[in-house]
């Protein structure tokens, strides 16, 4: 070891960085296979390879494609977490591909991938986004201001930033919404990110569109469906505390108050 | 095959897409294709900040800007682009904070601004606060504020189009743009956009390197289809090398780190950069932190059991302010290496990074079909193109700020374009060129595979034309890469699906990787100087006499069908700075 402070994170029980001598184990990816023009019917199936622990699910999932089954279909781009395109159901749970070591999972049994539930799948891993990305559209979420443009930038209190700071995080991967049971049930359902991003207008100090967006979430098909199931904040994979985004939303709905 | 009409269609929905969009769907009817989902562009991973000579916490001035600017680039800058981004700067971040972008504040409630490198006082007296910031994610604010205003104009996405060729007519002698050609992802449809004007906005293309802080999708698709249409590419041989990429996957780590007093150590814990650039010490340009890691790295004072990296150490900064200010590269450190950066220094290595290099575009993005004939209708912002306002290497926070300054310009230049200018009639078949590209790879029983040449590439980019390079390196390079462009002709896929077929698509960007990692090597090769981002171990200095030039690369086909580059070079823009010796 090259320096006293790596010593220190092992001591600790750290794994320690890097990749030089971890040892490969061979892990089964069990994965919901969905192909139309192939067959009309999803089935199971399973690939498996030699792998590093340390590696991501992405990694995984990218030597199955480029080494067993070029077929093997799913979306994909920055593999840090930070685009939102491999949000996918890894052992039940909603997760991002790429933000999810192997280690972590226990690849000691079948690892099941599957794509994430409550929007049309169109192949393998891949999902309709376009109810989404509509839900996400009804909620107005830009910002509404009234009256002439400052010169200068508008001021904000720092804690008035910080007001609305966590539900800026959302890289509208579809995580929390496709694990809520009510979205399951009823595509009507805005679903937790588009609320989430209402929230992140609603709350900013500088937005005037407040009480269009709270009229919008009112309807039928808004904010009082959710039943505070916790499953969104479980899955969002930025650390959002989504439901309790959702419970501010219901709030400023009661008392009118933002 | 579909044929679609619009006024003006933009090539990429990154931030200098998006900015385009916001500006020509104002003035014209305006069709956005990418071959992601908006949100899923690659400026949302940039980190660390918007360079703007604000002013708003300490004395700066755009004057400043630009001098940092152009002596970041090492003098290949076209000084008058670098005026105009510096100016531009201010009411570039101020507009984007009137859209809703939430920046950090000072105590006053004014836009936070923090150091960065290469961003000096006075003409590199000491560092300046000039970095507008979002915490540690300002791309991902950029781009989200970006698309809300999207969604706010009405703006019209095709989601998931590839854009695989530019249509380019000669009209009286005139190459003029008459469109772009797409497959649908979705339905492997080939779909042909006639436009009046066109606007490439479709990103950078660092997957030809094997470390890299790029998108697996970021695969110069944009320069490679104006390359393979006769048009030049000017300083490919440029690209960046970011210091600080997490140690063999090569995450970027913002500059921002050491910006809020983060320092670079070697094995023996000492602070290197010191030796480097006694006055910037770790916040000199990028180009030079990332040759000094590995100089400490050769020398035999790198981390680890191989000795092949080096610290990026937080340990001393307080936690809340890694929490305020690094929230998500600090999440990075832990997620993929397990290290608590409050009390580990993060193992790092320099990662391929920017382009500085593209497609030729003049301050109104229009694109360049030699050193001064335009391509009427056709336009280039962000990274794809060159303005060039990077020259050799870019600093840090100039590039959010191109592709909003820049991006800017292009949708307002090309709409204005475009509410006068006739449709250009297309060619026969438009679709010819994609339709047998794709029925090629699609139909072929070659015994070659994607991912084993796109590795071979990968690592031969990483040995041979990086950081450090010589005669020697580079010249194994274009021998490989010619090899490699001769087996991809044998390359063949599985999927010979039309539904969502992104085995295809990877064959098709392997082909763009292919074609631009030549050009890159080629144009290394002649470039006997080392300057920025562009280090020949066989000739360390600045060469102002014969290289103070841009390089222009062509693509040039021969009676009997062998494809050759030739290359050009192009003066640079000098105004008022005359060149120096760069020291930080």
């Amino acid at each position: 070891m090259a320096t006293p402070t790596v010593d220190k994170a092992a001591e600790a029980g750290q794994p320690e960085p890097g990749f030089a001598d971890s040892p490969y184990i061979t892990v089964t990816f069990r994965i919901r296979r969905f192909n139309p023009e192939v067959s009309e019917d999803a089935s199971w199936e399973d690939f498996q390879l030699e792998i590093d622990p340390k590696e991501r699910v992405l990694d995984a999932l990218h030597k199955i494609k480029w080494d067993q089954d070029g077929s093997l279909t799913f979306r994909r781009s920055c593999a840090h977490g930070i685009c939102g395109s491999d949000a996918m159901r890894i052992n039940g749970r909603n997760r991002l591909a790429c933000k999810t070591l192997i280690k972590d999972i226990n690849p000691e049994k079948p690892i099941t991938v599957e794509a994430i539930k409550g929007l049309t799948v169109m192949k393998d891993l891949v999902v309709d986004m376009e109810p989404f990305f509509q839900a996400y559209r009804d909620v107005m979420p830009f910002l509404i201001t009234t009256g002439n443009e400052p010169t200068r930038e508008r001021r904000q209190s720092a804690e008035d930033r910080e007001r609305f700071d966590d539900t800026t995080k959302c890289i509208l991967c579809a995580a929390c919404t496709s694990s809520c049971p009510v979205f399951w049930n009823d595509g009507q359902y805005f679903g937790p990110a588009a609320i989430v991003n209402a929230h992140r207008f609603i709350f900013d100090s500088r937005d005037e569109g407040g009480e269009q967006r709270l009229e919008i979430l009112n309807d039928k098909d808004g904010v009082w469906r959710c039943r505070t199931t916790f499953n969104c904040t479980d899955a969002c994979p930025r650390g959002i505390e989504v439901t309790k985004a959702i419970q501010e939303v219901k709030r400023a709905l009661i008392t009118r108050r933002f | 095959m579909q044929i679609h009409k619009y006024d003006t269609v933009i090539v990429g929905a990154g931030g200098a897409g998006m900015r385009a969009a916001i500006e020509s769907t104002k003035r014209s009817r305006t069709a956005v294709l990418t071959k992601l989902y908006p949100t899923r562009s690659h400026t949302g991973a940039a980190q660390g900040g918007m360079a703007a000579a604000l002013a708003n916490v300490e004395e700066d001035n755009w004057e400043w800007h630009t001098f940092d600017t152009i002596k970041g680039g090492d003098y290949l800058v076209d000084q008058d682009a670098a005026e105009i981004l510096a100016k531009e700067a201010i009411d570039s971040v101020l507009d984007l904070e009137k859209m809703g972008l939430p920046f950090n504040r000072t105590p006053d409630g004014t836009i936070d601004q923090r150091r960065f490198g290469g961003h000096s006082r006075n003409h590199g007296e000491a560092p300046v606060r000039r970095s507008c910031y979002a915490s540690d994610r300002t791309g991902h604010m950029i781009l989200q504020t970006l698309y809300q205003n999207c969604v706010k104009e009405g703006v019209e996405f095709f989601n998931e189009f590839y854009v695989l060729d530019l249509l380019l007519q000669d009209v009286d002698g005139v190459k003029k743009s008459a469109g772009v050609v797409a497959y649908e992802l979705a339905t492997g449809e080939i779909h042909v956009f006639q436009a009046k004007a066109v606007i490439f906005a479709s990103g950078g293309t660092g997957k030809f390197f094997k470390v890299t802080s790029n998108a697996h999708t970021l695969t110069g698709d944009g320069q490679a289809a104006a390359y393979r249409r006769g048009l030049p590419l000017e300083d490919m041989e440029f690209f960046q090398f970011h210091p600080t990429g997490i140690w063999r996957m090569g995450i970027l780590l913002t500059e921002g780190a050491r910006g809020e007093g983060g320092i670079l150590r070697n094995k023996d814990g000492e602070r290197f950069m010191e030796k480097y650039a006694p006055v910037m010490k770790d916040l000199a340009s990028r180009d030079v932190v990332s040759r000094s890691i590995y100089t400490e790295i050769r020398e035999g004072r790198g981390c680890g059991p191989e000795g092949d990296h080096v610290y990026l150490d937080l340990t001393h900064l307080p936690p809340e302010q890694l929490d305020a200010k690094l929230p998500d590269i600090t999440e990075f450190a832990r997620t993929y290496l397990g290290i608590e950066p409050y009390t580990d220094p993060i193992p790092i290595q320099p990662t391929a990074h920017y382009a500085m290099g593209g497609i030729p575009t003049n301050v109104e993005g229009e694109v360049l079909a030699d050193n001064t004939t335009v391509v009427p209708g056709l336009y280039a912002a962000g990274e794809v193109a060159c303005v060039s306002v990077h020259g050799a290497n870019r600093l840090g926070t100039n590039s959010l700020l191109d592709i909003n300054v820049f991006g800017r310009r292009a949708g307002i230049a090309a709409a204005e374009y475009s509410a006068t200018a006739d449709y250009v009639e297309l060619p026969e078949d438009p679709a010819q060129l994609v339709a047998d590209q794709v029925e090629r790879l699609r139909t072929s029983t070659g015994n070659e595979r994607v991912a084993e040449l796109r590795k071979e590439l990968q690592e031969c980019m990483d040995a041979n034309v990086m950081v450090f390079r010589t005669e020697q390196t580079i010249k194994s390079a274009v021998e490989k890469i010619a090899e490699l462009r001769e087996r991809y002709l044998n390359v063949s896929i599985q999927d010979k699906g039309k539904r969502f077929n992104t085995d295809l698509l990877e064959a098709i960007e392997l082909g763009n990787l292919l074609d631009l990692a030549e050009v890159m090597a080629v144009s290394a090769l002649a470039r006997k100087e080392s300057r920025g981002g562009h280090y020949r171990e066989d000739y360390p200095n600045r060469d102002d006499v014969n290289f103070m030039r841009h390089t222009m690369a062509y693509r040039e086909v021969g009676d009997d069908g062998t494809e050759s580059i030739r290359l050009d070079y192009k003066p640079v823009v000098q105004t008022r700075y005359q060149p120096m010796e760069r020291k930080y």
